[in-house]
């Protein structure tokens, strides 16, 4: 019975120390309109709002200008830019709200990462980083 | 007298052995398909675009379900389209 209340009040202290935190994944694209710096400035933008509202930035990727698979708002290329973050998940929805009003915005995605899906970024990750290291050599 | 062995076709006569189908996610340990990977996604849809059943891929009930959500949101982020007519 004793080792159970302090089992309970030991996960319930737990809980409020360390909020639940999930890790998502956003993908958004931006018009080709913008300058470099313009578009660097829109990211940084929501990099600012993601650790303003106490989300810890995991990964980011820039992907570049790239052809869309079908036009959008009449552009046929945009901006690709990724962020994965931990976050409580009630910024995902501020988060989403500020996108729909940012009209440099043409589509954005977010993703609830999953343990399997977890497991894939970070392999991905550490995959890309061993083939840097061995290229950089390469090209030295 | 044409014995057994001397019987000859026009066409000779194809044998058929079926392939047994696998879902390839099972067999190499895939667990996540990544909806950013629009090559791979490639594979299950046909030259219009449209997501390929089950019966002609092969894959098991599970992984169809996560390749359809996988498709679908790389057509929503302009990965893949959702209609084309000459995809491959």
């Amino acid at each position: 019975m004793l080792v159970r209340v302090i089992l309970f009040t030991t996960f319930a202290l737990l809980k409020t120390i360390l909020p639940m935190l999930n890790q998502y994944e956003t993908v958004f694209i931006m018009t080709p309109v913008l300058s470099e710096d313009q578009m660097k400035e829109t990211v940084g933008k929501f990099k600012a709002m993601l650790s303003e509202n106490g989300a810890k930035l995991v990964h980011e990727e820039n992907w570049g200008l790239r052809k869309l698979a079908y036009p959008i708002q009449k552009k046929t290329t945009g901006f690709y830019h990724l962020l994965e973050f931990q976050g409580p998940g009630e910024l995902v929805s501020k988060l989403e709200l500020v996108f729909k009003r940012d009209e440099r915005i043409l589509r954005f995605l977010t993703v609830a990462l999953d343990k399997h899906s977890l497991a894939y970024n970070e392999k991905k990750r550490t995959k890309g980083f061993e083939k840097s290291k061995t290229e950089t050599p390469a090209e030295a | 007298m044409a014995t057994q062995s001397e019987i000859r076709y026009l066409t000779p006569p194809t044998v058929e052995v079926k392939k047994k189908k696998y879902c390839r996610f099972k067999k190499s340990g895939i667990k996540y398909i990544d909806y950013k990977d629009a090559d791979f996604l490639l594979k299950f849809v046909n030259e219009q675009g449209k997501i390929l059943p089950r019966r002609l891929t092969g894959t098991s009930l599970k992984f169809q379900r996560k390749v359809s959500q996988a498709v679908k949101r790389a057509r929503h982020i302009a990965l893949m389209p959702y209609v084309a007519d000459l995809m491959k």
